[in-house]
């Protein structure tokens, strides 16, 4: 045995989960899937007094859609999307990253909300939650709040969920049938943490479009210039590859999205981003 | 400790566990089955692999507890299986055994993959073996002895 001595409850109801981490002092945590959690426990980074199992409560494994999206709750694992059990409202994207990350034997476990919740910043959905400009449901005592997918993480595995509140489910907005978008993802090994992440949505009739970048040290952030690019372009160039180089290269200065003397991983986020615009733009 | 109902290899274990006891130290030192392997033991190499409910996870980051209900299936559970007995005949005659370490985890994965994805080609095996690490480095002849078992199963 690993992890550190904890005591362990399962939920039958969100209700009942939010009662069990509110009467905890703020030292339990929400079990999900556990791909997260359990390697947090076996290094002891994380030591809770009491885990809250939430992984069987039907609210969180609910799927629902309608004509403007879909929203899914929050304990649906990675490999319900890749199999297509959750209807793909971004034409593609939500299943082509969903079977990127980690392996098959990870994905039968993990669960969206763990992902976002644990907000490792090189994780795959918080990048493509922004892009897809979803929506977060947060449930506590309080009652229910809803946070934009940009505003969930504030620092590297930190987010704005209190403690006592579960992510509960997350709302993603329908992609109009002619939308187009570029994924790529640079790692070491399939099914790694990624290095770099770019994500790029093209949805003009829907007047949307973003760029968003996920690292290793700081939370993904939008690249409103490289969007700007790719919402005006009509087609690939030479020209517009060095346009979006740079555009990149100032939005990722300004928000100090990683060390600035660190030429290699500079390079990387605006190579990775150019290839996301590009496949964005050819498909 | 929590009173857990799990069925393992289709027989019904009750047991009081602690909270904390992964899955995997719960097959091998309180069930005894020691076929389930444990190297990293935080999800990444993936020697720990067994089936949980039909899918395969990783046992080392699966607490026994959050397992309850389910049915496991470990190496030593696949008597009379007629897939599994291909994979097998197939790891030997395509030497994809060396030390042997790596071997359940790389069978309850060849196991999946030979039965959810009939098409897979080289390059997709290759993909989906990612998540099994296999330090003597014999992945050429596992890789083969899966290609040949997709064969031999769905051809």
């Amino acid at each position: 045995m690993k992890p550190a001595p904890f005591d362990y409850a399962r939920a039958s109801s969100l209700d009942e989960a939010i009662s069990l981490l509110a009467g905890a002092d703020g030292e339990a945590r929400p079990l999900a899937g556990g791909q997260s959690m359990g390697p947090m426990l076996n290094f002891r980074l994380a030591r809770p007094a009491l885990l809250v199992d939430i992984s069987r409560i039907e609210e969180l494994t609910a799927i629902s859609e309608t004509p403007d999206g879909i929203t899914v709750g929050a304990a649906v694992t990675h490999a319900a999307f890749e199999d297509g059990d959750v209807a793909d409202v971004a034409n593609g994207l939500i299943r082509h990253a969903a079977s990127g990350i980690a392996y098959r034997a990870v994905r039968n476990r993990g669960t969206i909300g763990g992902s976002l919740a644990h907000a490792d910043p090189a994780a795959d959905w918080p990048p493509v939650m922004m892009a897809l400009d979803a929506v977060i449901e947060v449930r506590g005592a309080g009652g229910k709040r809803e946070v934009a997918a940009s505003d969930l993480a504030t620092d590297v595995m930190t987010t704005v969920i209190e403690p006592g509140e579960v992510l509960a489910a997350i709302r993603i907005p329908r992609l109009s049938s002619g939308a187009t978008w570029g994924h790529y993802k640079v790692c070491i090994k399939p099914g790694d943490f990624a290095d770099s992440l770019a994500v790029v949505v093209r949805d003009r009739d829907n007047g949307r479009c973003r760029a968003v970048i996920a690292g290793p040290t700081s939370p993904p952030i939008y690249l409103d210039g490289v969007a700007t690019l790719v919402e005006s372009a009509d087609g690939w160039s030479d020209a517009l590859q060095a346009e979006i180089k740079e555009a990149a290269g100032v939005d990722i200065r300004a928000a100090s999205f990683c060390d600035g003397t660190d030429r290699y991983a500079n390079n990387l986020h605006r190579t990775a981003i150019v290839r996301a615009a590009k496949e964005a733009l050819s498909s | 400790m929590t009173t857990t109902t799990l069925t393992i290899n289709g027989a019904t274990v009750t047991a009081d566990v602690e909270p904390r006891l992964s899955l995997a130290d719960f097959i091998r030192d309180h069930q005894g089955l020691t076929g389930t392997h444990t190297a990293c033991e935080h999800g990444v190499c993936g020697a720990c692999t067994l089936l949980l409910n039909g899918r395969p996870v990783r046992s080392c980051i699966t607490l026994a507890v959050a397992a309850d209900g389910m049915e496991i299936r470990t190496t030593e559970g696949y008597d009379g299986d007629e897939v599994m007995a291909v994979i097998r005949a197939c790891f030997k005659k395509g030497h994809a055994v060396q030390c042997g370490y790596c071997t359940p985890g790389m069978l309850a994965t060849a196991y999946d993959i030979v039965n959810r994805l009939p098409d897979a080609d080289r390059q997709r095996i290759k993909h989906e073996l990612s998540g099994n690490l296999c330090r003597c480095t014999g992945y050429l002849g596992i890789v083969d002895a899966i290609e040949m078992a997709i064969a031999e199963v769905h051809g």
